[in-house]
């Protein structure tokens, strides 16, 4: 009896013993967890941090051999040489021109030919469709030697036109639209025809409402796309008229190592940066859910 | 039964997409394959009334050129670098991630950040923090004003001062910066989809375990990454197609020289090939090199999937 007893209590110590250890280690592990999630993410901010102390530093200031992780004196002056060397206004307005009538042009078209595919029936429509997603294993670059010549010969080099036409036409946008639109009740389309209503009508009060966060990621996505493009306008409207700011940032400042200056640079960087950070602020849900099914960047 | 009214209407709506397809990506697609087989093509000397003979010339020039090997090593090492690295930190952000409640919100934000930058931009300042600055041209009798963060670090740990970017220095401290930058620019997209495929994963699997006991590793080797495998092979698949097209980070961190300044080039990749080749209007041979990345990204596409048809459960 009294072994039986004792056995027992011995048990339940054992196990407080266990459940204590537990408990430790599972304080243990959580702040693992944290460290190395805190760790990480000063590194991820750590670039983002140093272009900001470094834009208002002086250049002595920047050039100590024992670097300071605030500046001593803040310089704002570096913005505003930062602006007018690389003429970061006019690049400003330029890129947002093209964006923004790139980003119209390119919803209309989506629009459209979303509304085909998942609303109207017609010949050859999955056939059609498949080709277009085809289209999107190639890489651009396949596009790009032909897209130059086209290009050069209907006489668009320069303009702002050869910078918006070529890339209106998204196949992914338009994926995403359709399966969008196509979530939507065909019932309503079909009361809507019964009452006259024409297609157009149709779209603007039914589709395009509920399919609205669709279109502001693909608006959002399009203008930071005409932010970050580099190639193609470097290769084709390189001059200072219609030259984009990414562009235009790299090339008011060739020199990437050596003899540097490094505050004034980087005060150009935070300022091309900051609209994007801006953007996302405001509209992370609808960058996230963007990204998230298209795995391109811009 | 399809009325013709509808027949008819889809085609208007559709007819502005197409009209653009048809120019700017099927007649590209054909003409990058007549140019690529047409000995020695060049589009100026085409205007001028020259022609070309059909053969695989392109191609045989492209792939005994030196500096293309080079540029085909360069993309190839990155990748291999890159993906695999890029993934493993994801992977563990994202399960490290979904396994707090406290500031999961705000650290999920400053995870995602580096996305929403101009790969040009930010690419200037890992050059800054990897840039010695000063009179340094990678010979005796510098006059060194600051060695950079990183090496400042480095020197604080004890270690010593590399040459990373400037004059002089060697290619693998190079590659290792484009590494450094890559991972940390691929990172975000990575860890956003593996998070939202971890939040997908039905919490009884887990409830399972715990009243089985199982240990934390097992959990996460037999539970968490088998359930997880559709959304890996989807980042590695995306991680690889993006990284055989890498050239606007490399631009953004040695400017369009490609390399340190005593030696341009060295960092090129098959896309700066391809430009490079537009540029100097060889267009045959621009197309034939766009063709054999195209291959290769369509190689690796399928080795990926079939790969992990083995290794994904859904």
């Amino acid at each position: 009896m009294t072994t039986s007893k004792k056995n027992i209590v011995m048990r339940e110590k054992d196990m407080q013993k266990v459940s204590a250890q537990q408990k430790v280690v599972q304080a243990l592990v959580k702040v693992g967890v944290y460290a190395f999630l805190l760790v990480m993410a000063l590194i991820v901010l750590f670039p983002f941090y140093w272009m900001l102390i470094s834009s208002v530093k002086t250049l002595e200031e920047y050039r100590m051999s024992v670097p300071t992780f605030w500046p001593q004196k803040i310089m704002l002056s570096n913005y505003v040489e930062a602006f007018t060397t690389a003429n970061l206004g006019r690049l400003f307005l330029n890129t947002l021109y093209v964006g923004l009538v790139s980003t119209l042009l390119s919803l209309v078209i989506t629009i459209l030919c979303a509304f085909a595919f998942a609303r109207l029936e017609f010949k050859g429509k999955e056939t059609l469709f498949g080709l277009m997603l085809a289209t999107m294993m190639i890489p651009g670059e396949l596009f790009t030697i032909t897209n130059y010549q086209t290009v050069t010969q209907l006489g668009w080099l320069n303009t702002f036109t050869v910078l918006i036409v070529p890339f209106l036409v998204s196949v992914f946008y338009i994926y995403l639209l359709k399966q969008n639109f196509m979530q939507i009740p065909n019932e309503l389309y079909l009361a809507a025809k019964v009452d006259g209503t024409s297609d157009i009508k149709y779209l603007c009060k039914v589709m395009i409402p509920l399919a609205l966060p669709t279109l502001i990621s693909i608006t959002i996505l399009k203008m930071m796309g005409a932010w970050n493009s580099y190639i193609w306008p470097r290769l084709v409207a390189n001059d200072a008229e219609h030259r984009l700011i990414t562009n235009g940032l790299r090339n008011a400042f060739t020199e990437t190592t050596g003899d540097v200056n490094y505050p004034v640079q980087m005060a150009a960087v935070a300022i091309v940066s900051a609209p994007l950070f801006l953007v996302f602020i405001f509209l992370r849900k609808y960058i996230m859910a963007g990204v998230s099914r298209s795995g391109i960047k811009g | 039964m399809v009325d013709n009214k509808q027949q008819w209407k889809a085609w208007l709506y559709l007819s502005p997409a197409i009209i653009l397809l048809l120019v700017f990506t099927v007649w590209p697609i054909i003409n990058t394959l007549r140019m690529a087989f047409l000995e020695g093509y060049s589009a100026q000397a085409e205007v001028g009334g020259a022609t070309f003979e059909f053969g695989i010339g392109n191609f045989l020039k492209v792939i005994e050129y030196k500096k293309f090997l080079q540029c085909m090593q360069n993309t190839i090492l990155l990748c291999v670098l890159t993906v695999p690295i890029s993934t493993l930190l994801a992977l563990l952000i994202a399960v490290a991630l979904n396994s707090i409640k406290g500031l999961q919100k705000i650290l999920q934000t400053i995870f995602f950040l580096p996305y929403v930058t101009n790969s040009i931009a930010i690419g200037m300042v890992f050059a800054a923090m990897f840039n010695i600055v000063g009179s340094f041209h990678g010979t005796e009798n510098e006059i060194i004003q600051t060695a950079g963060i990183i090496n400042n670090v480095i020197e604080f740990f004890g270690g010593e001062r590399v040459n990373w970017i400037n004059a002089g220095s060697q290619y693998w401290a190079n590659i290792t910066v484009m590494v450094v930058y890559i991972v940390w620019n691929a990172l975000p997209f990575k860890i956003l989809v593996l998070l939202g495929g971890l939040q997908s994963i039905n919490a009884q699997y887990y409830d399972a375990a715990k009243v089985d006991g199982t240990s934390r590793s097992r959990v996460f080797a037999r539970i968490t990454v088998p359930l997880l495998s559709p959304m890996l092979a989807y980042v590695i698949i995306t991680g690889f197609i993006g990284g055989f097209k890498e050239y606007t980070s490399i631009v953004g961190i040695f400017g369009e020289t490609m390399g340190p300044p005593d030696a341009p080039g060295r960092l090129n990749t098959m896309v700066g090939f391809v430009y490079e080749a537009l540029e100097n209007k060889h267009q045959g041979r621009a197309s034939a090199a766009a063709l054999i990345l195209f291959v290769i990204i369509l190689i690796v596409t399928r080795l990926n999937m079939r790969f992990g048809k083995k290794s994904v459960y859904y």
